[in-house]
């Protein structure tokens, strides 16, 4: 994490600046290196910036100031989506639309699931097997209204793992979870890190995720502090991370 | 035998309403396929503030002289655009924009009329339709309208789901989405434009919405949604159309209440599966009549 330069580093912040309105900077001076294989939650309060940050790397923003590059030749705009499968948070998911799982994870692989309107067999069979490796293959023809909140989690995982990515950029992915689909979710989090996937996740639970990670980025609008939570999740540094006095 | 087939044959005996029947079909389709996208990106309003916006430009083109269709075609698209820009800089939502831009181009419409030296002409088939008045360019457009809707929706279906389901996201895997906004605005806006003249820009909107609402009440498929959208629309139309002809009625109106008919047995159907309890044995689907005992407990 130390070694900016480093070849290892699949992504790379450097003094990042962000906001929504002038002079009201929300993401501040960011410097922050993720490594190739990284498993990292970024913590801090609702508002500290963890989304925006997340939207700044899939490329939903661009940095005022500072600038965010990709390991080798990934900067250009198509390669960066074809490495990184992001999965926002789902709060404003409308959970009525008519959608059904496997029409959602298609979403993914859009581009390379057939010109016609519908899904193209080896798509159908990619999908499948994902799903059943995530636990909801019993589930691909059914809404997603019709299914439990970990279920929807784990089908919007699905989306953002369809199309094989290289680094996976997870906004408050156990949200709304109790702690038993939380842990659940985190052991599938870890087994997808150990095959290589780098993680970025944001969380605002300190005990129920934060601790379980190997490594915590502590925000508000810049970096309080970061390692492994042992060390990180002291409370001189979550009362700066969470403003508290 | 009192309806006989000469009987109900008789409106295809005249040419005019023949085509009239075709084009109303076209049309139908069209607004009940374009309105699915409508309805679930939350924007019923847009058909009829578009239509209404429309109007404005059918009255400039007729006071300078150009095509109705290409003044139209140009004040639609432009319409479509503003709405989109003041949506996405001014982060005002949809149908504020829908309600200030469109409501504006109708009212410079009805201002140039009542001003302007040259009176225009078939401007009470604009406002409430007149399908018998459609003349052989009218067909061809709406021919060609119905063409490139269909070949719009196959080919950008994945892109169109995406982005009305989840645009960010759509956004981070590739999607353009302004072009996809951009591309369905100028749809729209020929739709309106080829629908106006046979329906009528005050009474366009529940041609738009009502086959997709009524197909969103019966399916929760999206796939199956759009089929019966269609269908509904074409039926409405046809329906509209026809029985037109014998009660001598209006024919945009009597599509336009076929339209809320059919939403209104949409409804009823909806209320009759909702007392059917829909529920998972593991991954089988089950369903049975839902009743509530005293203690208000689920009986199975």
């Amino acid at each position: 994490m130390e070694n900016m330069e480093s070849p290892e580093n699949i992504i790379r912040l450097k003094n990042v600046l962000f906001g929504y309105h002038y002079h009201s900077p929300v993401i501040d001076g960011v410097t922050l290196n993720i490594p190739k294989g990284g498993f990292i939650g970024l913590l801090g309060p609702s508002g500290s910036g963890k989304s925006t940050l997340l939207k700044l790397i899939v490329g939903l923003h661009k940095p005022w100031e500072g600038e965010i590059l990709f390991a080798k030749h990934n900067n250009d705009k198509d390669r960066k989506f074809s490495i990184i499968g992001y999965s926002p948070q789902v709060e404003g998911i409308d959970w009525d639309f008519p959608v059904t799982v496997r029409e959602l994870i298609s979403m993914g692989v859009w581009n390379r699931s057939g010109l016609f309107p519908w899904i193209n067999k080896t798509s159908r069979i990619e999908i499948g097997n994902l799903a059943d490796e995530l636990g909801i293959g019993g589930y691909v023809d059914r809404q997603i209204k019709e299914l439990s909140g970990g279920e929807q989690k784990r089908v919007f995982l699905a989306r953002a793992l369809i199309h094989n990515p290289e680094i996976l950029i997870l906004d408050e992915p156990t949200a709304g979870l109790d702690n038993a689909n939380k842990d659940n979710f985190l052991k599938i989090l870890t087994d997808l890190n150990s095959r290589g996937i780098t993680i970025i996740l944001t969380t605002h639970d300190i005990d129920g995720v934060a601790k379980k990670l190997p490594w915590i980025v502590c925000l508000n609008k810049t970096i309080i502090s970061q390692g492994i939570p042992n060390s990180t999740l002291s409370e001189n540094i979550l009362y700066r991370t969470y403003d508290l006095k | 035998m009192l309806l006989s087939t000469d009987f109900l044959f008789q409106p295809f005996h005249y040419e005019f309403f023949t085509r009239a029947i075709v084009v109303s079909i076209l049309i139908g389709g069209t607004c009940g396929l374009l309105g699915v996208y409508i309805v679930l990106r939350g924007m019923s309003y847009i058909g009829h503030g578009m239509s209404h916006a429309v109007f404005g430009g059918a009255v400039i083109s007729n006071i300078v002289g150009i095509n109705f269709y290409i003044g139209a075609a140009i004040w639609g698209i432009l319409s479509g655009l503003l709405i989109t820009e003041i949506n996405k800089r001014y982060k005002i939502k949809a149908d504020a924009a829908i309600g200030v831009v469109t409501t504006a181009g109708f009212a410079i419409g009805v201002f140039l009329m009542n001003t302007g030296q040259t009176p225009l002409k078939n401007f009470e088939a604009l406002l409430f339709g007149n399908i018998l008045a459609v003349t052989d360019l009218d067909f061809i457009f709406i021919l060609i309208v119905s063409i490139i809707t269909i070949i719009f929706i196959f080919f950008f279906q994945k892109r169109l789901l995406f982005t009305i389901f989840d645009s960010e996201t759509a956004k981070v895997y590739g999607v353009n989405i302004y072009r996809i906004e951009l591309l369905f605005s100028i749809i729209l806006a020929i739709v309106v434009i080829a629908a106006m003249n046979s329906i009528g820009v005050t009474l366009l909107a529940v041609a738009i919405i009502a086959p997709a609402i009524s197909a969103r009440l019966i399916t929760n498929n999206f796939f199956k949604i759009i089929i019966l959208s269609s269908i509904i629309g074409i039926i409405d139309a046809f329906l509209g159309m026809y029985s037109s002809f014998y009660i001598d009625s209006p024919s945009g109106a009597t599509i336009v209440l076929f339209g809320a008919s059919s939403f209104i047995i949409a409804i009823v159907y909806s209320h009759l599966k909702k007392l059917q309890h829909i529920h998972f044995h593991g991954e089988k689907k089950h369903s049975h009549l839902h009743t509530h005992s005293e203690e208000h407990r689920h009986e199975h």
